[in-house]
């Protein structure tokens, strides 16, 4: 079994609702993500239009995070979600280095690496991830890529448009996107400038560590 | 290059908050400075002991107890940048050895116990025939020791900047060059004019060379890669890592090359003395904006 995620991102209304699910679900301390919806504002007013890309692990088949984790906090378990061990991790933050997604955050309150599981321990008793269950478009597609039969497989094999992000890193993710352009997947295709983002003045819980 | 679509999309993120920028920080560039001169030091006494072994008296205890205080600052402040400092027994007991951080942490405690090894052979015993046979095992251990953090950075993918082998280079570059200038400053007047020319010649290369690779990354090194190119944008131009780069560059290696070549004509070891200071400093600065720089692209 290897379990994937496919975003819809035709679907995709940017309503959040994976987002404040994986929040509850995982309890997700403030100030930071397991899933966040980012969005990127395209074009010159009037001809504008706003994309939405739900971001998230993609729990990769050669995942640079559980490579480099010096202790096995990150490890794959067998159904290819890459999971983490909050009790074994020591904090050193080589996972945050080495993924390129910026999947992987410090827990404020527990002082250990964390990130999306897929919801294994959802997954476990035969339910659906959360952000799966929230969204009300079924935007989020998840399954087993190894049968044919998945509703995912299925969906990539109807579609021209599977992509993935970042794909020259090598790391082979698990987690795709139908109906995305460079500016849902690329970071260098967009600006973060001052005074446009619709969150200002972000407090971050501290983090420990010396920046 | 998707960078260059910017003006016609104008795309500009308006709700998203990435990770906090900075995590590698200065506990990390502490970690770097401090191993390059404790290992740096192993590798200046081996050559010592090579070249001249009659002028490692005085030398054999003092220049052991530098490196040794040296690897435990790097240890200090490795163990502090944790998150979870009360569980690095984990790296121990839970080892995971695709790891570099793993086996830096191995290697680099049975460097350090080597090296208490050596300190008391020479402290209770002046067993120097020991502590000859037990350096060459030591100086054979400071290169693994020495490289294993860019194997970390290798293995830290999403810092496109930090490739191997350049970082490895870079590594030992380090270690020649501070470990050159240490044994300068602590050799002093022990050391014959001969000796030190012969470490202010490895001083004044390794410079030449360290700065070589830099400015060949960041002449070229945007030319293959766009995040790369994204990257090094921050060291162009303005700003204060651009600040920072250049004021590095000149104390570690351009003001040291210049000083080892004046030193070369007056023999002055005023100014050989300077270039080992302003080497050691400048080191603490290049290496601190190369491991910062990457950590301020946004990765989503
Ligand atoms: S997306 Fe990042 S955190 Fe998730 S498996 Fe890949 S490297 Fe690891
Ligand atoms: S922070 Fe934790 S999970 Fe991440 S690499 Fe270090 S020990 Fe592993």
């Amino acid at each position: 079994m290897q379990l994937g995620f496919l975003v819809d991102l035709h679907l995709c209304m940017g309503c959040k609702g994976c987002e404040i699910a994986c929040k509850v679900e995982n309890e997700v301390p403030l100030s930071t993500w397991r899933l966040r919806v980012k969005y990127v504002d395209v074009g010159t007013f009037p001809e504008t239009k706003r994309t939405f890309t739900p971001l998230r692990c993609n729990h990769c088949e050669n995942a640079p995070c559980e490579r480099i984790c010096p202790v096995s906090a990150l490890h794959y378990i067998e159904n290819g979600i890459v999971n983490i061990d909050k009790e074994r991790c020591i904090g050193c933050a080589g996972c945050v280095m080495a993924c390129p997604y910026g999947a992987i955050y410090i827990d404020p309150e527990t002082q250990t690496a964390d990130k999306c599981t897929y919801c294994a321990h959802r997954i476990a008793s035969s339910m659906m991830p959360a952000c799966v269950v929230a969204c009300p478009v079924e935007a989020n597609i998840f399954g087993d890529l190894e049968d044919p039969t998945s509703n995912i497989s299925k969906y990539i094999q109807q579609h021209r448009d599977v992509q993935v992000r970042k794909p020259e890193k090598g790391t082979n993710p698990h987690h795709f996107y139908v109906g995305a352009s460079q500016v849902h997947l690329n970071p260098l295709a967009s600006k973060r400038e001052e005074g446009y983002s619709l969150f200002n003045n972000i407090t971050h819980l501290p983090l420990g560590g010396h920046h | 290059m998707v960078h260059e679509t910017l003006a016609a999309t104008n795309a500009v993120v308006t709700l998203d908050v990435a990770l906090p920028e900075v995590f590698w920080g200065w506990y990390v560039t502490m970690n770097m400075w401090a191993k390059s001169i404790g290992t740096g030091l192993v590798f200046m006494l081996f050559l010592l002991l090579r070249r001249n072994p009659e002028e490692m008296k005085g030398l054999r205890t003092s220049a052991m107890i530098v490196s040794f205080v040296m690897m435990n600052v790097f240890l200090l402040f490795t163990l502090a940048d944790l998150h979870q400092p009360f569980r690095m027994w984990h790296i121990f007991f839970y080892p995971h050895l695709t790891s570099a951080i793993t086996v830096g942490a191995w290697m680099a405690s049975i460097f350090v116990g080597l090296e208490s090894l050596m300190i008391v052979v020479m402290l209770f015993k002046k067993d120097t025939v020991t502590y000859d046979k037990l350096l060459f095992w030591t100086t054979l251990l400071a290169i693994p020791v020495t490289l294993y953090t860019a194997g970390i950075m290798a293995e830290a993918t999403a810092r496109e900047l930090w490739q191997m082998p350049t970082e490895a280079v870079q590594m030992i570059l380090a270690a020649t060059l501070s470990g050159s200038a240490a044994m300068i400053l602590l050799g002093g007047n022990k050391l014959s004019d001969e000796t030190k020319s012969f470490f202010a010649n490895i001083l004044g290369l390794s410079a030449l060379m360290a700065f070589i690779i830099y400015m060949s990354e960041y002449i070229f090194g945007a030319m293959k890669a766009e995040e790369v190119a994204a990257i090094l944008h921050y060291v162009k131009g303005e700003g204060e890592y651009a600040t920072m780069f250049w004021i590095g560059q000149w104390v570690a290696y351009i003001l040291p090359m210049i000083l080892v070549a004046l030193y070369r004509v007056s023999r002055s070891s005023a100014m050989l003395n300077l270039a080992a200071i302003l080497a050691i400093v400048g080191l603490w600065v290049v290496k601190h904006v190369w491991l910062v720089i990457p950590q301020l692209l946004p990765l989503s």
